[in-house]
């Protein structure tokens, strides 16, 4: 990028993509799209594009993996080399190591682990294309995938981030605004246990400011979680809908 | 102290059904005296019981279970068989060949290889051991023809129907034999490929539109449809 | 040593936790004896160690000339690298570094990086072409629990015991004088860690506290007390309000450290 612009925020209370300062990013949420994993949902978060496959419960393997009392929870937040502006290696990154680490530990409290001992779940994140905001829009598909295919769950996961950008606070950063602002605060939440199980934030925010921003990504969880039950919904409410068009002809 | 949903509401987990004297049903769990779903499903209830119809599902044993599945290795003095389940199943040599196992003698391949089917029953199974499997009974083991089709074990009722009216109209409209594993696996046998394709086609079709009503009808409306068309193709 | 710990154990620790006590006798948010030893590895340009309780943790500190990023022109380079060396615990194995170790790493590398401790501009030797390259290396010696706090103590102390060779420019080339000047250190982050245990926070959790803790909450403060990095770890959850707790409890902590060891 060869301009950086000189304000993030216009004098009308504006956006560079001319969002207000809680507004969301579009989201569109899709469930059951890969037929051959046992659960899969995609997502489309601004401009993000991430898709998410779920196998199990299955043997664990390597077998000495296995435990004894509970299931094994393995995930890959992966990036396609083509997903980012430069080029990315397809080789596993520190960083893409470290967001699959909290991801799996974002999702693991929806799960009841206990239920199917010496087996595994595998949950496979595959960005697509990035924007900012990948970690939270990874953890709203995967608990969808999670839902789809079957697997029992305490709760749904969705994920929002809030941030700073001059000296706001405001919902859901993309890229630039990640980059150039001075603070991000992505936040992962089980809406009706109210639990948060994905906390992070790298910046500069005094402690009221954090409270603002945590009680921002809050709220913009709770929208997303609409649609993720929008989401699941439809999977199921439109073969009804066919069949009454079908009987009324 | 509520039911706070209504009959065949769609739900998702984490939400909130019933609080109060409640009893905690299939797909769903108990948390501060509430209960919550734990599957993307239907709510139903009689009474005191909270249950969720859970659309999608998979296997887990349990014993006297028949259940329907593929030899996938041949072990020493077994084999190991795919249920359609997080589990593998184990079938020792001694149970089907109904007398003690000679290793030198009894050439396991022969009796049952990669990729058989079984008919079979658990007769074994707790958290820290994989499930046992017999087919030492009257309509157990080997299949031999036919093809298999797997749906999500929670709609095997549906594809029985009410006192198996559904599956008894499937069968006769395509005159086919439907072997129904518990565990979500279906055995059709018909006399020509077409025939076990058609009861394949009506048991999908269930599976994806259980939750619905109207659906007998409409899947003997669509075996009817497939019937005539092949009369009149065979008339041309 | 067996790894599991044992159900008795777990209950008693919950227990007395719910009471307000630890079975070290340590009170919720106490921590352990804490020893600070720096410039023990003379090799390095900077190096510390931390004794955290039994947790002891060694950093060393290297200075190389690199290209910088090309974004930041004008900036020297940070990096942070971190070792769970097998010979720290029986659950830590030889191999390239696991996610734990990569998890470890990115943390104390936020609370340098986002509190601006290292003034990276007074690193650039020649715009967009040379510049010094900060290598902190955690190196963590026995693991007793919150290796986190304990690196980010000794990674930060390293940083204040660096000393880099004197030089100047010479027809694009660098050339090195006598003496030393020290690391340009603008700020002295400080992290927190909090472990949540039944429903009650308890900070700096040794290593059997980590065995049945539900989560942890690891928060970086600069030295105006504002929070710069956090990292929620473990597979379970905290309410939000837990999470405001934290950061008090945090905050406090920071603030007595910062008198105690005059950062």
């Amino acid at each position: 990028m060869n301009d950086k612009p000189e304000r993030l925020i216009d004098k009308k209370g504006l956006r560079l993509d001319g969002r207000k300062l809680d507004e969301l990013r579009p989201v569109k949420l899709q469930v059951g799209v890969i037929s051959r994993a046992d659960g899969s949902a995609y997502i489309e978060h601004g401009k993000n594009k991430i898709l998410v496959g779920v196998y199990g419960p299955r043997e664990v393997h390597p077998k000495h993996l296995a435990l004894p009392d509970r299931t094994v929870l393995k995930c890959r937040y992966h990036m396609a080399p083509f997903s980012v502006q430069e080029r990315k290696s397809p080789a596993p990154s520190r960083r893409e190591i470290e967001l699959s680490k909290v991801i799996r530990e974002s999702l693991e409290p929806a799960i009841f682990m206990e239920y199917y001992p010496r087996t595994m779940i595998d949950v496979f994140v595959e960005v697509l294309q990035a924007d900012g905001g990948t970690r939270c829009a990874s953890i709203t598909a995967a608990a969808l995938a999670l839902a789809d295919s079957g697997i029992p769950m305490r709760d749904l996961v969705v994920a929002c981030a809030a941030g700073k950008l001059d000296d706001t606070i405001v919902l859901d950063l993309m890229d630039t605004e990640d980059k150039m602002g001075s603070a991000d605060v992505p936040v992962a939440l089980m809406p009706n246990l109210n639990a948060v199980t994905l906390l992070q934030m790298d910046g500069t925010l005094s402690t009221d400011e954090f409270e603002s921003a945590v009680n921002l990504a809050l709220e913009g969880c709770r929208q997303i979680y609409a649609l993720q039950k929008e989401a699941l919904r439809t999977k199921y409410v439109n073969v009804k809908e066919e069949n009454k068009e079908e009987a009324e002809e | 102290m509520p039911i706070l949903l209504e009959r065949r509401q769609l739900v998702t987990p984490g939400d909130l059904i019933a609080e109060g004297e409640y009893i905690a049903g299939e797909n769903t769990y108990m948390e501060n005296n509430k209960i919550y779903a734990s599957r993307v499903g239907i709510v139903e209830y009689e009474t005191k019981k909270v249950d969720v119809v859970a659309l999608k599902s998979f296997y887990v044993p349990r014993m006297g279970d028949i259940i329907i599945g593929t030899i996938t290795e041949v072990g020493f003095s077994g084999w190991t068989a795919d249920i359609n389940s997080p589990y593998p199943a184990l079938l020792r040599a001694s149970d089907v060949l109904s007398r003690p196992f000679r290793p030198q003698k009894d050439d396991l391949p022969q009796v049952l290889d990669i990729g058989d089917l079984v008919v079979a029953k658990i007769v074994s199974y707790d958290r820290t051991h994989d499930p046992q499997l017999t087919v030492a009974e009257p309509g157990l083991g080997k299949i031999t023809r036919g093809q298999i089709v797997k749906v999500t074990p929670t709609k095997i009722p549906r594809v029985i129907g009410r006192k198996g009216s559904m599956i008894s109209m499937i069968k006769q409209e395509t005159g086919c034999n439907i072997i129904l594993g518990v565990n979500g696996v279906v055995l059709i046998t018909g006399k020509t490929l077409e025939d076990e394709q058609l009861a394949m086609r009506a048991i999908l079709k269930i599976e994806e539109e259980s939750h619905t009503s109207g659906l007998t009808d409409r899947i003997t409306k669509m075996l009817k449809e497939e019937k005539s068309r092949k009369e009149e193709k065979k008339n041309e | 040593m067996a790894a599991v710990i044992t159900r008795v154990k777990k209950k008693q620790i919950e227990q007395l936790i719910a009471k307000g006590k630890r079975l070290d006798g340590r009170g919720l948010t106490d921590y352990r004896e804490t020893k600070i030893e720096q410039g023990i590895i003379e090799r390095a340009e900077g190096s510390a160690k931390v004794l955290l309780g039994r947790t002891e943790v060694v950093v060393g500190t290297k200075i190389e000339m690199g290209e910088p990023f090309p974004d930041t022109p004008d900036a020297g380079v940070l990096t942070v690298n971190a070792e769970l060396v097998p010979l720290a615990s029986p659950r830590f194995e030889p191999g390239p570094p696991d996610e734990n170790s990569i998890e470890l790493a990115r943390i104390v590398d936020r609370g340098i990086r986002e509190s601006k401790a290292i003034d990276l501009e007074k690193l650039c030797i020649a715009p967009g072409k040379k510049v010094f390259v900060v290598f902190v290396d955690v190196y963590v010696l026995n693991h007793d629990g919150n290796l986190i706090d304990a690196s980010a103590l000794a990674a930060m102390a390293a940083l204040l015991n660096t000393k880099m060779a004197k030089y100047e420019v010479e027809d694009g080339e660098v050339k090195i004088k006598p003496g030393y000047e020290p690391l340009p250190i603008k700020k002295r982050p400080i992290t927190v860690t909090c472990a949540k245990i039944g429903d009650k926070l308890v900070v700096d959790p040794w290593l059997e506290e980590e065995q049945v803790m539900d989560a942890r909450i690891s928060m970086a403060f600069d030295d105006d007390g504002n929070i710069c990095a956090i990292q929620k770890g473990g597979s379970g959850y905290f309410e939000p309000k837990q999470v405001f707790e934290a950061a008090r409890i945090a905050k406090e902590k920071v603030e007595e450290m910062r008198k105690q060891l005059n950062w």
